[in-house]
C-alpha cells in the first residue's frame, strides 16, 4: 500500500500558516482592507438593536410618527450600508485570492519541475497532484473565510460584549460565563482535529495514487482480469478515508453541540434575570430587546469559531503537506563557483547560431572546432550513489574512467541492472556524480550551469515519452529551428510517418493527442535527440522498440549523424553496438572492458555471452 | 494489397479517428439526458431510511433554536406583566423552556452531524467505488482515448466538490429551507400582516437565486474544466519528468502551465464575483424588508395594534431568516461546483464498455488432461474502427492447443490489433473469435482472465512491494510460488539484491528497477498467471541478449503445451515458435514453420538474413 513521507515534527497551526505570508504579501493591502471593511460591517450589524432600542423607548413609547420613520429610514441606511460593504469585501478579495492560489501553484510547478529526479522516483505524483488540487483549494478557502472571519468575529464578539455591558454589566456578565468553557473545548478540538485532519488528506493522496496508477496500468490489469483486485484495494483505502472522516466528524459535532448549547444557556438565563428587571421597573424594555438582538446577533460569530478553526486546522495541514514538497532542495547549481560559466556559454554561442547553416558547413565548423579545445566526454574516476541509499551501501557505480574521443561514438554494454542507464542519466546531470567528475571538451560538467550543460547535450530515453504537442513541437524540442531541421531529423530516425498522420507534423500527440505505438514515440524520441544537432549524444537503447527492417534503416542514417558527434550508446544488442566505434563492458558497477566489438569478442568472456547469449562458461572453455 | 493503398499510415495502437469535433477533445462527454438526476438518486435511494432520520434530527433541532424568539415575545408580554402580578409561574416556565430548547438544540446537533456525516461519507464511498470500477470495466479503447489525467480528475477534484457540497452544502440548504419554513409560519402566527412582508420578500430573493443559479453555473463549468486541464498538463510533466529535465522544458513548461492555470485563476474569480454580486444582491432585500417591517411595526405598537414583545420576536426572527442567506450562496457554489462535476462523472458512468459481459456467460470444457492450452480459432474474423479504416481484412486463422505462434511484420501490420483480438481488448467487427469452441463473447471476465494473459510491452510497476507485483498475475499465490516463477524467469538473483527482498517496495529507498527488470517481473507475473494462451506483446525489447534467452529458455518451458501467440520484433523470439506468421498491410502474408520459412523466399526469409547478418 502507497505510504506517504512521513511529515516532519509537529508545529503549531498558526506557526504553519504564517509560512503563507510571502504568497499574501502582494496582496496584503487588499486582504487587510477587506478585513476591515468587514470588522465595519459587522460593527454596523451591531449598531441595528441599538437603533431599534432607541425606537422602542423613544418614538414608539410616545407615539410619536416621524421619529419611526426617523427609526426605519435610519435602518434601512444601516442595512444598505451593510450589504455594500460585505459585497465590495468580497469583490475586492475575488481576484487576489484566485491569484494566491494559482501563484501558489505555479510556484510548485516550478519547483517541483527542478527537483531531483531522485525526488520524484521516491514520491508517487499522486500526492503530488493532490498538493496541486486540493490542498491548495483549501488554502484559497482558508484565506477567503477563517483567515478574515476569525478576526472579523473576534472583533465583533468583543464590540457586543462591550456594548451588552455597557446596556447592562450583570446581564453582560451572564452572557461571558460560557466563554471560558467554550474556549477550552475549541483548544482540545483544535489538537485532535489537526491530527485527523492530516491523515485524512495524506489518504486522499493515497488514494490518488491508487486511481492513477490502476488509470496508467490498465493494459495490465486488463491483461490479468485483475481489476477486481485493484478495486479491493481502492475499497479498502476508501474505506479508510471513509473512518478519518467519521472521526472529523465526532470531533466537529462534539464542538458544535457545546458551541449552540452553552451560549444559548446564557442567553436563556439573560431573558429570565433581564424580564425580572424590567418588571421591577430597573431595566427598561428597550433595553432588554436591545440587549437580546445584540446577543442574538452574536450568535453566528459565535457558532461559526467551530467550523472556521476546523478549516484552519484543515489549511494548516494543506500548508504543511504544501511546503514538505517546497523545502525539498532544488537541484544544486553549479558546483565551485559560475567564473567559468560566462566563458564557456561564449564559446557555445557560435557554434549553435552555425545550426541554421547546411549540412557541409555544420560539418566543416565541426571539424575547425573540435582540435582546439575539444577533448570529448571524460568520466574521471567517476562513482555514484543514490542520495537516499546508506552511505555504507555498495555503490552504483564505482570509480568509472572512461574517455570518448571528440567525434567518437561509444556503446555501452552491460547486463540488466548494470547500471547502464544509471551512468548515462549522470551526463545529463538527472543525477549527480558522488565522487570523481565528468567533462566535457574539458570543462567540468558540475561547473557549467544546467541550461548550458543540457543544451549542449542530447539524449533519448529508453522509454520515449512524447508530450501533449504536436509532433514538430516534440521533435524541435531537441533545439534546432523550422522545417529543414525538422525534416532532417525524422528522416534520420526514419519518422517520415509523421508527415502521413492526419495533419502532418502538426498532429497533435501525447497524453491530449494521437496515442502512437512505442516504436513511433521510440523513433520521434530519436529525432527529438539529433534535431540540434549536438556536440554529445547520450542514446539509451534507442532501437529496442524497433523491428529488424526499420532498425536496419535508422542505423545506416544514424551513422552518418555519429560520424561527427562524440556519442554514448547504451546498447543491448550487436546491431546496435555496430553504430559505435569503440564499445565499454560495464559490470558491477565497473568498467571491465573497453575496445572495438570484435576485440572485445575474442578478449571478454562476459561480453561475448552478452552479446551472443551463449553461456559465459561455454566461452571461457573455448578460449 | 489493395489496403496498401486505403488504409494510411496508421500504427495498431491508434485507435482513433483523426477528428477534429471528437467529444474526447473538449472533455466532454455525452451526458444523455437525465443521467445526472438518475445518477444522484441511484446514489440515495439505499440510504433513505438514514436521511430520513437525518432529516428529522435537522426538524427537531431547528424546531429547539428556532423556539427562542418565541420565549423571549412571551417573557417582555406575559411573563414581566405576570412577575408584576407576583405571578412567577410564567417566568419559571419561560426558564426551563429556554433550557429544555438549549440543550435539545446542542444534543439534536451532534447527533446531526454525526448522521449527516455517515450518510455523505457513504455516498462518497460509493460514488467512488462506482467511477473506479467503472473505469476499470471501460475497455481499453476508451482508455486509449479518454486521458489518464482526466479520468483522475473525475475521481479527485470532482468527487472533492461533491463532498463539499454533501459536507457543507446540502446541511446548509436543508437549514435554511427548513428554518426559512418555520419563521415563515411562525411570523405569520404571530402576526399576519407582518409574516406576510416577509413572506413576500421571497420573490425578489427567488429571482436572485435563479439568475445566480444561471450565471454561476456557466461559470463553473468553465472552471471544471479548466482545472482538469491544469491537472493533465501537472500528470503529465511530473510522469516524463526526464525528458522535461534533459530537454530544458522547464521554463517552456511553465509558461504552458501558467496559461492555463491562469485560465483557471479567471474563472475561479469570476465565480468568486458573481458570489459578491449575489451576496448584496439577497443583503439588500433582507435589510430592506427587516426596514419595512420595523416601520409598520413600530406604527402599530404606538398606536397599539400590535404588542412590542411581537415587534422584537418578529425583528429577531427576521435577523435569523435572512443570516443564513449568505451561506445559502455559499450552498448554491458548491452546488453549481458539484452539479458541474456530477455531470462529467454520469457522462462517464453513462459510458458502455464496448466489450460488454455476456448476459448468458458459457462455460469453458475442462482442460485436456496433461495439456495446458486451448484451441483459438480466427472464424471469419474483420476488424475496421468505428469510424472507418479497416485494419484487419476478413481472415480465417486455427490455432490447435499446444502451439506457439510467432507473428512478424513491419510496424502498422496488424499484429498487436490481432493479439487485441485474443485478448478481447477488442471486439471483432464481424466474425468470431473462438476459444475451444465457445466465443470469447460469451465467456465472463473472469474465465476468460483466467485462460487468456497478455503481457504488454509497457512493463508498468504498480506500488507496493516486488512481490504484490509479481502477484498480480494470481493474488492468491504463495510466496513460495512467487519466488518460484521468479526463479524459473531469471529475475530471482536481482530481486534477492534488492534490500528488502520480494519485499522491497518499489517507490521506495533502493527500489529503482530498471527497465529490463521489469520487464522480468512482468514476465514473472504470466508465469504465475498460469493461463492456457498466453499472447506476448514485443515484451523482450529492454532485455539484453541474455536476459531475453533466460527467457525464452523459461517461456520455452512454460509455454509447452500453452497455446502462444509471440509478437516478435526480434527474431531470436522467432526460434522458440513452432509456427510464423507474416503480417502485411492486415494480411497472413505467410505462414509455416520457420524452418520452412527460412527456406522459402518471402518476407521471412529476408527479415532473418538481416537479422543474421546483425548478430555477424
Amino acid at each position: 500500500m502507497p505510504t506517504t513521507p512521513s511529515p516532519p515534527e509537529s508545529r503549531s497551526a498558526v506557526r504553519t500558516l504564517l509560512r503563507l505570508w510571502p504568497y499574501v504579501r502582494p496582496v496584503r493591502a487588499r486582504l487587510f482592507t477587506a478585513a476591515l471593511i468587514a470588522i465595519l460591517a459587522s460593527c454596523i450589524g451591531l449598531v441595528i438593536p441599538l437603533v431599534l432600542k432607541w425606537m422602542v423607548d423613544g418614538p414608539i413609547a410616545d407615539r410619536d410618527p416621524a421619529g419611526v420613520w426617523l427609526g426605519a429610514l435610519y435602518l434601512l441606511l444601516l442595512g444598505l450600508a451593510e450589504a455594500l460593504l460585505f459585497g465590495f469585501r468580497r469583490w475586492l478579495v475575488a481576484r487576489p485570492l484566485s491569484h494566491v492560489e494559482a501563484e501558489m501553484r505555479a510556484d510548485l510547478y516550478r519547483h517541483l519541475q527542478r527537483l531531483p529526479v531522485a525526488f520524484h522516483d521516491r514520491w508517487p505524483s499522486g500526492q503530488l497532484l493532490s498538493r496541486a488540487t486540493t490542498d491548495l483549494m483549501l488554502l484559497r478557502m482558508f484565506l477567503a473565510f477563517p483567515l478574515t472571519f476569525l478576526l472579523v468575529n473576534g472583533v465583533t464578539i468583543l464590540v457586543g460584549v462591550i456594548i451588552m455591558l455597557v446596556q447592562d454589566w450583570t446581564l453582560g456578565l451572564v452572557i461571558l460565563v460560557p466563554a471560558v468553557p467554550v474556549l477550552i473545548t475549541c483548544v482540545v478540538f483544535e489538537k485532535r482535529y489537526s491530527g485527523a485532519a492530516r491523515r485524512a488528506q495524506d489518504q486522499v493522496g493515497d488514494l490518488t495514487t491508487v486511481v492513477e496508477e490502476s488509470v496508467l496500468g490498465i493494459r495490465i490489469i486488463k491483461g490479468f482480469g485483475r481489476h477486481r483486485s485493484q478495486a479491493q484495494a481502492f475499497r479498502e483505502l476508501s474505506g479508510r478515508l471513509r473512518g478519518t472522516e467519521l472521526h472529523k466528524a465526532r470531533l466537529l459535532a462534539t464542538i458544535l453541540g457545546v458551541i449552540v448549547t452553552l451560549p444559548e444557556l446564557a442567553i436563556g438565563a439573560a431573558l429570565v434575570l433581564g424580564a425580572v428587571q424590567v418588571a421591577d421597573g430597573s431595566l427598561s424594555a428597550g433595553t432588554l430587546v436591545a440587549f437580546l438582538s445584540t446577543a442574538l446577533a452574536l450568535r453566528w460569530p459565535v457558532d461559526s469559531i467551530g467550523f472556521l478553526l476546523a478549516m484552519s486546522q484543515e489549511a494548516a495541514t494543506a500548508t504543511e503537506r504544501y511546503f514538505e514538497v517546497m523545502d525539498a532542495a532544488p537541484e544544486s547549481g553549479v558546483r565551485g563557483g559560475t567564473s567559468r560559466g560566462p566563458a564557456l556559454r561564449g564559446a557555445a554561442a557560435p557554434t549553435r547560431a552555425a545550426h541554421g547553416g547546411t549540412s557541409q558547413a555544420h560539418q566543416a565548423l565541426g571539424e575547425a572546432r573540435m582540435p582546439a579545445v575539444a577533448s570529448g566526454l571524460r568520466f574521471e574516476n567517476v562513482s555514484f550513489r543514490y542520495p537516499d541509499a546508506p552511505s555504507d551501501s555498495l555503490p552504483v557505480l564505482h570509480r568509472i574512467d572512461l574517455h570518448i574521443r571528440p567525434g567518437e561514438s561509444l556503446a555501452l554494454v552491460g547486463a540488466t541492472g548494470s547500471g547502464k542507464t544509471t551512468l548515462t542519466a549522470l551526463v545529463p546531470r538527472l543525477h549527480e556524480v558522488t565522487e570523481g567528475r565528468i567533462t566535457l571538451n574539458g570543462a567540468d560538467i558540475a561547473e557549467m550551469s544546467r541550461e548550458e550543460l543540457r543544451s549542449r547535450v542530447a539524449v533519448a530515453f529508453e522509454e520515449p515519452t512524447l508530450f501533449s504537442a504536436s509532433v514538430g513541437e516534440n521533435v524541435l524540442m531537441g533545439g534546432g529551428t523550422g522545417e529543414e531541421d525538422l525534416g532532417r531529423a525524422l528522416a534520420v530516425a526514419q519518422a517520415d510517418f509523421a508527415h502521413a498522420l492526419p495533419q502532418g507534423v502538426d498532429t497533435q500527440v501525447g497524453e491530449q493527442g494521437l496515442s502512437l505505438s512505442g516504436g513511433q514515440r521510440q523513433r520521434l524520441a530519436l529525432a527529438r535527440a539529433v534535431v540540434g544537432r549536438p556536440d554529445f549524444l547520450v542514446l539509451d537503447d534507442p532501437l529496442s522498440a524497433l523491428d529488424v527492417h526499420t532498425e536496419a534503416a535508422v542505423e545506416a542514417a544514424l551513422r552518418r549523424v555519429l560520424a561527427d558527434t562524440t556519442a554514448l550508446i547504451v546498447a543491448h544488442r550487436p546491431s546496435t553496438v555496430l553504430l559505435a566505434d569503440r564499445v565499454a563492458l560495464l559490470s558491477g558497477g565497473r568498467i571491465t572492458a573497453v575496445g572495438t566489438h570484435h576485440e572485445l569478442l575474442r578478449t571478454s568472456p562476459e561480453y561475448a555471452h552478452l552479446m551472443s547469449g551463449a553461456p559465459a562458461g561455454e566461452q571461457e572453455d573455448q578460449r | 494489397m489493395t489496403a496498401a493503398t486505403t488504409a494510411p499510415v496508421r500504427d495498431e495502437d491508434d485507435d482513433r479517428a483523426p477528428a477534429s469535433g471528437d467529444p474526447f477533445d473538449q472533455d466532454r462527454l455525452p451526458t444523455p439526458p437525465g443521467a445526472t438526476g438518475t445518477l444522484l438518486r441511484s446514489l440515495l435511494a439505499p440510504m433513505r431510511g438514514r436521511v430520513a432520520v437525518t432529516a428529522l434530527l435537522l426538524l427537531l433541532q431547528q424546531a429547539a433554536v428556532q423556539a427562542g424568539p418565541l420565549l423571549v415575545a412571551y417573557a417582555i408580554d406575559r411573563a414581566v406583566p405576570a412577575f408584576r402580578g407576583d405571578d412567577n409561574g410564567p417566568l419559571i416556565a419561560v426558564a426551563v423552556g429556554y433550557l429544555l430548547c438549549a440543550t435539545a438544540a446542542g444534543a439534536l446537533q451532534y447527533a446531526f452531524v454525526n448522521a449527516s456525516a455517515r450518510v455523505s461519507q457513504d455516498v462518497l464511498l460509493d460514488l467512488r467505488g462506482r467511477i473506479f470500477r467503472h473505469a476499470q470495466e471501460l475497455s481499453v479503447d476508451f482508455h486509449e482515448r479518454y486521458t489518464s489525467g482526466r479520468l483522475i480528475s473525475r475521481s479527485t477534484t470532482d468527487v472533492e466538490s461533491l463532498r463539499e457540497l454533501l459536507e457543507e452544502g446540502l446541511q446548509e440548504l436543508v437549514m435554511v429551507v427548513l428554518s426559512a419554513v418555520y419563521i415563515s409560519v411562525l411570523l405569520l402566527w404571530l402576526d399576519l400582516g407582518l409574516g406576510a412582508v416577509a413572506v413576500a420578500s421571497f420573490v425578489p430573493l427567488y429571482l436572485l437565486v435563479r439568475s445566480y443559479r444561471r450565471r454561476a453555473g456557466r461559470v463553473y463549468r468553465k472552471r471544471s474544466t479548466a482545472i482538469a486541464t491544469v491537472i493533465v498538463k501537472f500528470v503529465e510533466t511530473m510522469n516524463g519528468i526526464r525528458p522535461v529535465r534533459a530537454f530544458r522544458r522547464e521554463a517552456a513548461n511553465d509558461a504552458d502551465f501558467a496559461v492555463l492555470n491562469r485560465r483557471h485563476e479567471r474563472t475561479n474569480g469570476d465565480a468568486l464575483l458573481e458570489m459578491a454580486r449575489y451576496v448584496v444582491g439577497s443583503r439588500i432585500t433582507a435589510n430592506t424588508t427587516v426596514a419595512l417591517i420595523v416601520l409598520w411595526g413600530a406604527h402599530r405598537v404606538a398606536d397599539g395594534s400590535l404588542e412590542l414583545g411581537v415587534l422584537a420576536a418578529a425583528v429577531l426572527y427576521l435577523r435569523r431568516l435572512y443570516d443564513p442567506i449568505d451561506r445559502l450562496g455559499m450552498f448554491l457554489n458548491s452546488y453549481q461546483s458539484a452539479a458541474a462535476s456530477l455531470e462529467k462523472i454520469a457522462g462517464l458512468l453513462a459510458q458502455t464498455p464496448s466489450v460488454p459481459e455476456p448476459p448468458a456467460p458459457r462455460e469453458l470444457p475442462g482442460r485436456r488432461a496433461g495439456l495446458p492450452g486451448r484451441d483459438v480459432v480466427f472464424d471469419d474474423v474483420r476488424f475496421a474502427y468505428r469510424t472507418g479504416g479497416e485494419v484487419l481484412p476478413r481472415f480465417g486463422l486455427t490455432l490447435p492447443a499446444g502451439q506457439t505462434v510467432a507473428v512478424v511484420g513491419s510496424t502498422g501490420a496488424g499484429k498487436s490489433t490481432l493479439a487485441k483480438l485474443l485478448a478481447r481488448f477488442y471486439d471483432p467487427s464481424d466474425g468470431r473469435v473462438l476459444l475451444d469452441g465457445v466465443d470469447l463473447r460469451d465467456l465472463t471476465g473472469r474465465d476468460l482472465r483466467r485462460e487468456v494473459v497478455m503481457v504488454t510491452q509497457e512493463a508498468f510497476l504498480f506500488s507496493g512491494t516486488v512481490a504484490e507485483n509479481i502477484a498480480i498475475g494470481r493474488p492468491d499465490a504463495t510466496r513460495e510460488e512467487i519466488e518460484q516463477a521468479a526463479k524459473e524467469i531469471g529475475a530471482h538473483d536481482f530481486i534477492a539484491a534488492l534490500p528488502d527482498g520480494y519485499d522491497t517496495d518499489v517507490r521506495k529507498r533502493g527500489g529503482r528497477i530498471s527497465a529490463g527488470q521489469r520487464q522480468l517481473v512482468a514476465f514473472a507475473r504470466a508465469l504465475l498467471a498460469d493461463p492456457a494462451v498466453l499472447i506476448l506483446d514485443e515484451a523482450t525489447s529492454s532485455l539484453d541478449i541474455p536476459g531475453e534467452r533466460a527467457v525464452q529458455r523459461a517461456m520455452a518451458t512454460v509455454l509447452k503445451g500453452r497455446t502462444a501467440v509471440v509478437i516478435a520484433h526480434r527474431l531470436s523470439t522467432v526460434e522458440i515458435a513452432d509456427r510464423v506468421l507474416v503480417m502485411e498491410h492486415g494480411r497472413i502474408v505467410e505462414d509455416g514453420s520457420p524452418a520452412e520459412l527460412i527456406d522459402r523466399t518471402g518476407r521471412f526469409a529476408d527479415l532473418h538474413r538481416a537479422w543474421r547478418d546483425s548478430l555477424a
